[in-house]
């Protein structure tokens, strides 16, 4: 195997620990915070039914976001729809054999990764002409642009420039998933393909210490997952419950 | 107008986004509570040597308490959608007044003690020592924030600003920075049972005025009980509508509508408070103090229902955490709702029939409402969301012919706020007041134009006072605000009363007055 296989196999392991354990942390953490008091943003909703289509249009059309600003949202919600569709497309260098569905839609696909940049660069652009976006912005936030930017730029490299071994990549993760060292075959050293994995690694490794938990803490806001019926239920915190012996 | 030793601002025809100017209210900030109005609360009276640490471990308790506090400070990806949408920040210019520049006053602190980035990176993510500059910072402009929650609307989390300057103010409480305002207020009411002080003799005394005057007024003996064993309503109101204009013509009014429906209803002495400003410090155990005294008060006077009157937090309180905070309500009739809005009650009157309106009453008048934050984006009334909005402009619309509604990005859920919420109606803040009360203001003068609006109905008492206080720096009259039951009263021909054509007239010396 080679130095840039072996780097890689340790760098996977390692990126893919620290982002399901520090996920699952920063998750827990969130269940077990109780939240003492009924702060939906009404109007809201009155059943739980309600709710779950609430959050739905929050997570699929981001509803807040487009009525606060059409321009973020605009490119707030291409980046991300894009995002999703591309990762998707991604389930075929994790399957074997892949699901239908990704077959299908992969050819079409591919173009999303030009709406992704398309989508970054416009964000990019607001929080560098706007002075209210740029005076909140901390370097962290331009390098996460950057990073995501970098992840799509690299990508779209090798689907469309520089085409790489995607046979070989593909081999390489499938054997890394079923910890499979005999057979594994060296990582092809096209600079793109090895950029995009180093910077997708980075991506895992700072997704649970950054901002990016807005992914899981949009799914806990209490002001949008709560149901309006505080006359009807009592709800009640249990350090608050403490307060009433 | 009043003299000021700060610029008014211009009103525009439509509230623009104005370009940022950094530090433009770094000097204000309210009167720091001294040791007598911070050990009733318990608290400390002033800042201890240790008092970053302190701080700190505060924000730690907290953090483990509230979900909202943790999520939300970890989740703001500084989109920059609430940056426009803070009254605070339309009328300063100050960045420090955007929602989220507010919330990283904290969220830059709670980064470098909490979490990795911001241990090893601090200058990366951008977190930063808790120093006295900083605790300066927090002081000056969490209390700028009136928690109106409208950010919360446009944000894609839902993070809700409210909740961050809440949590600060109670950290900064529990290190001997408590606001003078606030917490003065609440020992008032610990002591008194109600925010203005006034005791018993002389809650008894005005109540007795006020009947005096409508049966002089109408004929009719209308009733303002106090603390009356075995009344079926208990009604909790805020205490300016005992004395103040325009909040006692309300209560008149609810008077009026209980005497109609022919309920038996008293107020409690004991629970003669419907604010509750344990809610703007952020405090629950002092919010849970306060709350209480309504639940004793209620078995106390063994009633079957609660009613609150016009109050915005007070409705929050009530509505969203009463249950909780004082409940099960077992005791209590189950046929209602626990609590309930004197506007609810009123207007199932209105469905039901049983008040004789008299609309042309209110004729000298051409109507428009002010959506208080609290009620607007932290509560309901009746059954179906944003029951909040119809039932008062239902009610008006029932007792008067002239109504018309400001423009729709200023209204509902959207509505802005007076510019004197979340415990900073105080003159020590007048700056930030009049500032704040720019973008309603704009939209006011905009129906006053467009549609010959005269007079502002509101149903929160600090909206009410807010208003009749900031309405002049804009050169406009303090007596264009009216409660809605005042409304409620003119219209209401109460049965039996003398049916002379002066009695018509009553409304204009009521908003006069
Ligand atoms: C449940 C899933 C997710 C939801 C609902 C969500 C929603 C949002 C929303 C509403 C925004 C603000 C608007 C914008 O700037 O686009 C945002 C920003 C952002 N999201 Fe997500 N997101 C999700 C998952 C992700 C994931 C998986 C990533 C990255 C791998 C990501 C990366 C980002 C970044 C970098 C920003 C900031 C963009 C900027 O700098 O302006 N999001 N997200
Ligand atoms: C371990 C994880 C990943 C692997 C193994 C991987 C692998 C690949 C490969 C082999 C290609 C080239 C396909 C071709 O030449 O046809 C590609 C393209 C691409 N990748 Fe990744 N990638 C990963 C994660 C990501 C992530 C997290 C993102 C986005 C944030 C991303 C965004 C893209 C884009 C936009 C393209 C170009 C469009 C496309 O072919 O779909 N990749 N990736
Ligand atoms: S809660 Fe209201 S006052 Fe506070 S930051 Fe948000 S919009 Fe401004
Ligand atoms: S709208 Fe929400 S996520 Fe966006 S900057 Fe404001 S607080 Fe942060």
């Amino acid at each position: 195997m080679s130095f840039l296989t072996i780097t890689f196999a340790v760098l996977f392991y390692s990126a893919t620990i620290l982002l399901i354990v520090g996920l699952a942390r920063r998750i827990r953490m969130y269940v077990k915070t109780p939240a003492p008091l009924k702060i939906p943003t009404t109007p809201a909703p009155t059943t739980s039914g309600g709710v779950v289509l609430r959050m739905f249009r929050e997570v699929v059309f981001f509803e807040s976001l487009f009525k606060a600003t059409k321009w973020t949202w605009l490119f707030g919600w291409v980046f991300h729809m894009a995002l999703f569709a591309v990762l998707f497309r991604h389930l075929r260098y994790f399957q074997e054999p892949v699901w239908e569905p990704v077959i299908w839609v992969s050819p079409l696909f591919k173009y999303l990764a030009f709406a992704m940049i398309i989508g970054l660069l416009g964000l990019w652009a607001r929080r560098i002409f706007v002075d209210r976006v740029r005076y909140i912005s901390a370097p962290s936030d331009h390098l996460m642009l950057a990073l995501l930017l970098g992840i799509g730029v690299s990508g779209a490299m090798t689907t469309f420039v520089a085409h790489t071994d995607v046979v070989a990549v593909k081999s390489f993760f499938r054997h890394l998933m079923m910890f499979d060292f005999s057979t594994m075959p060296n990582l092809p050293e096209d600079p793109f393909m090895v950029a995009h994995l180093a910077l997708v690694a980075a991506l895992m490794i700072i997704f649970p210490i950054s901002k990016l938990l807005h992914a899981p803490g949009v799914f806990f806001s209490p002001t949008r997952n709560q149901v309006d019926n505080p006359r009807e239920q009592r709800h009640i915190a249990g350090w608050a419950r403490k307060l009433e012996q | 107008m009043a003299k000021t030793d700060f610029d008014i601002p211009q009103l525009e025809e439509y509230t623009e986004t104005p370009a940022l100017e950094v530090g433009t209210m770094a000097h204000s900030k309210p009167f720091v509570a001294k040791v007598q109005f911070q050990e009733p609360l318990g608290y400390p009276g002033e800042l201890p040597e240790d008092w970053q640490k302190q701080a700190i471990d505060a924000m730690g308790d907290l953090l483990g308490k509230y979900r909202s506090l943790q999520v939300y400070l970890d989740s703001c990806v500084k989109c920059g959608a609430c940056t426009d949408k803070c009254h605070y920040y339309l009328g300063t210019k100050d960045p420090k007044n955007m929602p989220v520049g507010r919330q990283d006053l904290l969220r830059k602190v709670y980064r470098r003690y909490f979490t990795f980035a911001g241990k090893y990176f601090p200058a990366l993510v951008g977190a930063k020592d808790l120093t006295k500059d900083v605790l300066d910072d927090w002081y000056s402009y969490f209390h700028q924030c009136s928690q109106c929650r409208r950010c919360s609307v446009f944000c894609p989390y839902g993070i809700d600003t409210a909740e961050i300057s809440m949590a600060a103010r109670e950290i900064m409480a529990r290190i001997g920075v408590g606001q003078k305002y606030c917490n003065e207020i609440i020992g008032k009411v610990f002591k008194i049972g109600n925010n203005l002080g006034l005791p018993e003799a002389a809650l008894a005394d005005t109540l007795e005025g006020l009947e005096e005057d409508v049966e002089d007024e109408t004929g009719v003996a209308v009733k303002y009980p106090l603390d009356q064993k075995g009344a079926d309503i208990l009604l909790v109101t805020p205490s300016a509508d005992f004395f103040a204009e325009p909040h006692v013509d309300g209560l008149i009014g609810y008077g009026k509508v209980f005497h109609e429906a022919g309920v038996s209803w008293t107020l409690s002495s004991k629970a003669s408070e419907a604010a509750n400003f344990g809610m703007f410090i952020g405090s629950y155990e002092n919010m849970r103090r306060i709350s209480m005294r309504i639940r004793e008060a209620a078995l106390e006077l063994g009633v079957k229902r609660i009613i609150f009157g016009e109050c915005g937090h007070a409705w929050r309180v009530a509505y969203s955490f009463l249950n909780t905070l004082a409940g099960p309500f077992d005791f209590l009739d189950p046929k209602y709702p626990v609590p309930q809005h004197i506007l609810e009650f009123t207007w199932e009157e209105i469905q039901k029939g049983t008040l004789n309106i008299d609309k042309s009453a209110n004729d000298d008048m051409v109507l428009t409402y002010h959506d208080s934050c609290n009620v607007a984006r932290a509560s309901r009334m009746g059954t179906e969301p944003g029951g909040q909005f119809m039932i008062p402009r239902n009610v008006i619309k029932a007792v008067c012919n002239n109504f018309v509604d400001m423009a729709p990005e200023t209204i509902h859920e959207n509505t802005f706020c007076c510019g004197g919420g979340g415990g900073l109606l105080t003159d020590d803040l007048m700056e930030l007041r009049v500032k704040g009360a720019k973008p309603r203001m704009e939209a006011l003068s905009h129906v006053i134009e467009e549609h010959g609006v005269t007079n502002m109905a509101a149903m929160c008492a600090i909206c009410k006072s807010q208003f009749t206080k900031v309405l002049p720096y804009y050169g406009m009259s303090m007596d264009m605000i009216v409660s809605v039951h005042q409304l409620v009263s003119n219209a209401i021909v109460l049965t039996g009363q003398h049916t002379d054509e002066d009695q018509v007239s009553t409304g204009d010396e009521q908003v006069a007055a």
